[in-house]
């Protein structure tokens, strides 16, 4: 019988862009259990709802992360839009599906990145982050900002993409994923990442069920669970399926998420053919009363806006369940019995996003 | 002993920034941006680096671990506020558990505006903190 030895992982690691703390409790090489400790980024924003109003809210919400910024707005936008039977012109709802799937394969091709830095492949993670700059190039050219577009608007979105302009995004989109190919055949045949991925951190469906994971984890696990499917913005006008593997290990979320980037492109391809003509925006005049819970897809899963309104200017409620907190007791499991060495890899098959977490 | 701004490494920690600028810091890094052809090379042991870029605002929670990787940067140090929240807490200014700005806890040499901060911007922000640290690097020879 071994001593247990306590490991601290972060919140300060070279793999992690932010901060989350683990205890790693290990015998030998083998992690025992992992303690996780959060909250070192915690804000308190879903109080800023008592001195923010609700339309000066929608800041706040795309600040809640940098990565799915656009998500988070649209979300919160759409929760408050039900309340108040605001209908949305569907030309808007079409671009906040282009602007949505563009954050999704920007946020995927980030996570590409950060995987291969974890498993010490630099080059490609290099490579990854420079097709995704051309992703960066189209959103900054339609919105104005790289990471936090500005552009979620209770009653629509703030700016327009001409048809030629959609045109012309539609073959930079063709262009982009050709150069992916070759990036996305290393992560799924190359021998030296499989070795580092396949059979690592092996999540069984009845466990993701359990332990309640979203996303792409719960997806690579054999559930079927896109909350796009619940067809918010136009999402039910447009022809696509789940992504699902079945292993249930870091190899399967990583095809998922592979996957899942020619998938969004799809989406892209087709809302552009489909997109209606229209206004983008319609006035929102008075106060919310009522209450709704938005659930929309994340790339990193289900994330749920509850909203609560008394027909004051303030919220009285708003509160948010990010898709990496559902993670977090998931991903606690998987690391039990893992290799020290591979701990790093396992937290990033997760894809953590921190500052949503803690908000 | 100048090669220090030759090729400053630098260390980066996420206060309680969104995640917007810690992922523009990143940017930086990677081809588009490059930073690599300065010199400057991202180290996550802070006894190696020169730099310390900190993004968001300072907590209770995040305090001491500010401190400590400031404490064990090597003199002479810069520290680089990234974005409005490093700077000022910046839209979280009133959430109860943000106190403010980097600038509170430790000395900051240069803030970086933004939100979120374009790479452009801190590669400005970091050029212009290398002229301080050879001021500092020339202070430090002298008492030594």
């Amino acid at each position: 019988m071994a001593n247990k030895t306590i490991i601290p992982f972060g919140p300060q690691h070279p793999v992690l862009p932010e901060p989350i703390h683990l205890d790693l409790v290990v015998e030998d090489e083998k992690v025992v259990e992992a303690i996780p400790s959060i909250g070192l980024i915690h804000r308190g924003l879903e109080k800023l709802v008592e001195i923010k109003d609700y339309q000066e809210m929608t800041f706040v919400a795309e600040r809640i992360c940098g990565i799915c910024s656009f998500i988070h707005g649209m979300t919160y936008c759409h929760a408050i839009e039900t309340v108040m039977n605001v209908t949305v012109p569907p030309r808007a709802q079409y671009l906040r599906i282009i602007w949505s799937e563009l954050s999704r394969i920007h946020s995927h091709l980030l996570w590409l990145g950060l995987m291969a830095d974890s498993l010490g492949f630099e080059s490609l993670f290099m490579y990854s982050w420079k097709i995704r700059e051309r992703i960066l190039d189209i959103i900054e050219e339609t919105t104005g900002g790289r990471v936090i577009f500005g552009s979620a608007k209770i009653g629509g979105v703030k700016h327009d993409i001409t048809n030629s302009k959609l045109q012309e995004i539609g073959k930079r989109l063709d262009d982009i994923e050709k150069e992916l190919k070759p990036i996305a055949r290393v992560f799924i045949d190359d021998h030296s990442v499989k070795h580092r991925l396949v059979g690592v951190g092996v999540m069984p469906k009845e466990d993701a069920y359990a332990y309640g994971a979203v996303g792409p984890m719960l997806r690579a696990s054999g559930i079927v669970q896109d909350m796009r499917k619940l067809g918010y913005s136009a999402y039910n006008e447009l022809n696509f399926e789940p992504i699902v593997e079945t292993a249930g290990d870091c190899y399967a979320r990583s095809v998922v998420r592979i996957r899942e980037l020619t998938s969004s492109f799809d989406l892209i391809r087709q809302a552009s053919v489909k997109i209606p003509e229209g206004a983008i925006d319609v006035k929102v005049t008075g106060n919310p009363n009522g209450e709704f819970m938005a659930r929309t897809e994340q790339p990193r899963g289900e994330v749920v806006y509850y909203v609560k309104a008394n027909g004051n200017k303030f919220l009285e409620r708003l509160r948010v369940r990010t898709p990496t907190f559902a993670n977090i007791p998931a991903l606690v499991k998987i690391l039990q019995g893992c290799d020290l060495a591979d701990v790093p890899v396992i937290v990033l098959t997760i894809d953590p996003c921190i500052s949503c977490t803690e908000r | 002993m100048s090669s220090i701004i030759k090729s400053p490494w630098v260390i980066h920690y996420d206060g309680s920034s969104c995640n917007g600028c810690d992922i523009e810091v990143l940017a930086a890094l990677t081809p588009r941006f490059d930073v690599e052809r300065f010199g400057i090379i991202n180290t996550g042991n802070p006894k190696h680096a020169d730099i310390f870029l900190i993004t968001g605002s300072i907590n209770e929670q995040n305090i001491s671990i500010v401190k400590n990787i400031y404490e064990q940067m090597p003199n002479p140090k810069i520290v680089i506020a990234v974005g409005v929240c490093a700077a000022t807490g910046g839209i979280f200014r009133e959430c109860y558990n943000v106190q403010g700005g980097v600038g509170e806890v430790i000395p900051v040499d240069v803030y970086v505006p933004g939100c979120a901060v374009r790479p452009e911007a801190i590669i400005d922000g970091v050029v212009k903190g290398l002229g301080i640290l050879q001021k500092k690097q020339e202070e430090w020879s002298k008492q030594a």
